[in-house]
């Protein structure tokens, strides 16, 4: 019998969060998008929850987390920063961008600093090809980014 | 004796006959043939129809299961519509007036031959170790499309090979058919495995990529009876067979399954239906067992307990006892067990407490024969060869060990004890007909249909009704238990009292009986339920069916067929059984049958502890 440990009051949203889309299983990923949204991320417990809730299997749960690279099932960065890699970006340079990225902080896609501060993710157009390469952190956009700039972006969320 | 039907699938009859009707229709060619089929049809059934196999490694249609998987993934069907740039895959491409489709032209062999190279690319090269080796369908799609070496390379998948109790998991062998998903989700409802990641990443796993034996799987084996690779395959136990065989200081039984007569032939191009009870003893006899017995004398056993516990739970009903757990469940089928106790721990107390029949042979063997033999436990070898992959872990099971010795050792399949009689070169059609050793080799009639879907609540309501009654039965054939339907129920009269019996094989019909008893809405005295379809003559441990009914219908005739011709047709009257309670058991329920032959079940669902 695997324990799963989490708190109440989190059970409680999660349970919420089901119900408020009728327990329905057609509407995971709206489920498991309000879950990241309050939780940061879909850790397994998360996941075991809302399968029970929604009564599909907790395969199926994974199966969709892992799919769409937009969940994480690792807490997210307090500055998450997405290197957009769509293809008018990737063309400008995206990858020599997240390599920059890589390289200054020294985890991998889909990782989390050490210190919790930053994470990195790829994600595939923003919709703003005219400002390639894109990068976002939180909720700001930085446009036109060349890998020489990375470093100063990054010192202005250690101060 | 008064029977009732009420067949649940009558509805859908009716609704199936309407859409008939209405149906438009549709003239096309194919390879020079004209067609014409109902809207709707794929071109791949359609060219079925006309005798033409399009080579697949995906798709899979389960008639009467109403199943039909239909991914459109591997791309091998692919045939060319003339008119279209592209060629179609035939399992998802519906057929269209005047379709004019070529199925073999050279563009398509070209184009198949094309995509089963980019498919072995990543594939590992080890068929001369692989225990799918001479039956895995994608070996056989390459050597029938000519395919003599690669012209791509690319990345290899590395995955862990994933050993269970039953199972083994070798996910660099998927070609992501997903058959096994269909099998697991749609026709089982376990829910046990998904597909996971994305592009060259993805797999088909358990959730959080955990080990099969860490997730919900039952075990049932359905996903490795569709598997086309060698992804999944059963844990093979021959060698440790042939090695116990082999040394002098063990003395070897074995216990055949009912289902395994009604397959085995199959395996040597015998007709599905084909009875080889008679040879397969003389080959086990040959292959050097020292004791040649039935896993029907078992069944005849269970009968007496899970009979006598059916009786003692329905007379407290009767006597207004609000406490009792009715309707009693069967307990003889592993993956059923497993199913329940993941998915439905809150109704653990319902399943009769009796151990299945291999269970139940195994302590009778070690503690009552191997004193008559005057050889101890720990020098007997006891071996059962089943139809079924969830019986190699009920083996494994800790409440079936003494000290750590198990009371079943181990249990081979009905594919493996082909494999071994080929193997020791023999042949199974021309050995002559050798009859079981005694005394745990005589069965009745009821024993024997255990193998098929209500065969199990058949043999227990011809006893149960004779100990009930005080009566003798007339007719011991209940026709309305029989039949391949899903979800079956009737009504059989205890002499004035009538007893609804419930019936489901394939997991997903389990699960429907199991939450009208959790809603309270009920109304059975007993159910029996079966983990597979068609019950253990579809087992995932027996020859392929593909899909097929018709061949589990034709194995559960034969063993309908040995039950007609059995002299005694009644538990409770093998004089083998009557003589193990004289000597030894005392009575069924008794504390000894208790100790002996019953169980108990666990909560093996994840429990959320809330901090």
């Amino acid at each position: 019998m695997a324990k799963i440990k989490l708190a109440k009051s989190k059970v409680d949203t999660l349970v919420e969060i089901c119900k408020s889309f009728d327990n329905d299983g057609a509407e995971l990923i709206n489920v498991l998008h309000k879950a990241q949204e309050t939780f940061g991320y879909l850790p397994a417990e998360v996941q075991e929850i809302i399968a029970r809730e929604l009564n599909v299997s907790v395969a199926h749960v994974y199966g969709v987390v892992t799919f769409y690279s937009f969940f994480s099932m690792v807490p997210k960065g307090e500055f998450p920063i997405s290197i957009c890699m769509g293809t008018a970006c990737y063309v400008r340079g995206a990858e020599k961008v997240l390599e920059e990225f890589k390289r200054l902080l020294d985890v991998p896609v889909g990782e989390t600093t050490e210190d919790g501060k930053f994470s990195i993710s790829c994600l595939r157009c923003v919709g703003a090809c005219g400002l390639a390469p894109v990068v976002t952190i939180g909720e700001r956009v930085y446009g036109r980014v060349a890998a020489g700039d990375v470093a100063d972006i990054i010192k202005e969320y250690q101060s | 004796m008064v029977l009732v039907w009420r067949n649940v699938s009558l509805m859908r009859l009716a609704f199936s006959k309407e859409d008939l009707k209405m149906e438009k229709m549709i003239k096309l060619t194919i390879d020079n043939k004209q067609i014409e089929v109902p809207q709707g049809t794929t071109i791949y059934e359609a060219a079925k129809q006309l005798g033409i196999e399009i080579p697949t490694l995906c798709y899979m249609h389960l008639g009467d299961m109403g199943i039909e998987h239909k991914p459109g993934g591997c791309r091998i069907c692919v045939v060319e519509v003339e008119g279209r740039r592209n060629l179609a895959p035939s399992c998802n491409s519906k057929c269209e007036e005047g379709m004019v489709i070529n199925t073999h032209n050279m563009r398509v062999l070209n184009a198949r031959k094309t995509v089963m190279e980019l498919m072995l690319s990543d594939h590992p090269f080890d068929c001369l170790v692989c225990a799918k080796s001479g039956n895995c369908d994608l070996q056989t799609m390459a050597h029938q499309f000519g395919v003599r070496e690669l012209h791509y390379k690319g990345e290899q998948s590395t995955y862990k090979v994933d050993y269970s109790p039953s199972i083994i998991r070798d996910m660099d062998k998927c070609i992501m058919c997903r058959r096994c998903e269909t099998m697991c989700n749609d026709v089982q409802t376990v829910g046990a495995l998904s597909a996971v990641n994305r592009g060259f990443e993805s797999v088909v796993a358990p959730a959080f990529e955990m080990d099969l034996e860490k997730s919900t799987c039952t075990y049932c084996g359905q996903c490795v009876a569709v598997c086309p690779t060698g992804a999944l395959t059963e844990k093979d136990h021959t060698n440790q067979l042939i090695r116990d065989l082999a040394d002098p200081k063990k003395t070897v039984v074995v216990q055949t399954a009912p289902a395994v007569r009604a397959a085995l032939g199959e395996e040597f191009g015998m007709d599905a239906g084909t009875l080889v009870t008679g040879k397969m003893v003389s080959a086990l006899r040959s292959l050097g067992f020292d004791k040649v017995f039935d896993t029907d004398f078992a069944a005849d056993l269970t009968i007496m307990e899970e009979g006598t516990e059916l009786l003692e739970r329905l007379q407290k009903h009767l006597d207004g006892d609000k406490d009792v757990k009715l309707p009693i469940l069967t307990s003889c089928c592993p993956g059923w067990v497993n199913f329940f106790e993941h998915h439905f721990p809150d109704m653990k107390d319902i399943p009769s407490t009796a151990r299945s029949p291999q269970q139940m042979f195994g302590p009778i063997a070690k503690n009552y024969l191997a004193k008559q033999m005057g050889i101890k436990r720990e020098d007997m070898i006891v071996v059962s060869i089943m139809p079924c992959l969830a019986k190699k872990y009920e083996c494994q099971r800790d409440e079936f060990k003494v000290d750590g010795d198990p009371d079943v050792n181990y249990s081979i399949s009905t594919r493996e004890l082909a494999n071994l009689i080929k193997q020791a070169n023999m042949d199974l059609s021309t050995m002559a007909d050798e009859d079981f050793d005694n005394p745990l080799g005589e069965s009745t009639g009821a024993g024997v249909i255990f193998g098929a879907t209500g065969g199990v609540i058949e043999a227990a309501a011809r006893t149960a009704y004779e100990v009930y009654t005080g009566k003798t039965l007339e007719k011991v054939d209940f026709e309305a238990l029989r039949g391949m339907d899903g979800i079956r129920s009737a009504t059989v009269d205890f002499d004035g009292l009538p007893i609804n019996i419930g019936i489901a094989h394939g997991l997903g019909n389990a699960r429907k009986l199991l939450e009208d008893i959790r809603d309270g809405k009920s109304e059975y005295h007993a159910i029996e339920i079966m983990a597979c379809p068609g019950g253990c003559i579809g087992g995932g441990g027996q020859p392929l069916h593909h899909g097929d009914s018709s061949i589990l219908k034709k194995r559960a005739a034969a063993l309908y067929r040995e039950d007609e011709g059995k002299a005694i047709r009644k538990s409770h009257e093998n004089p083998y059984i009557i003589k193990l309670y004289e000597e030894f058991l005392g009575k069924p329920c008794s504390e000894l049958s208790h100790k002996l032959l019953h169980t108990h079940y666990f909560d093996k669902s994840n429990e959320i502890e809330i901090e």
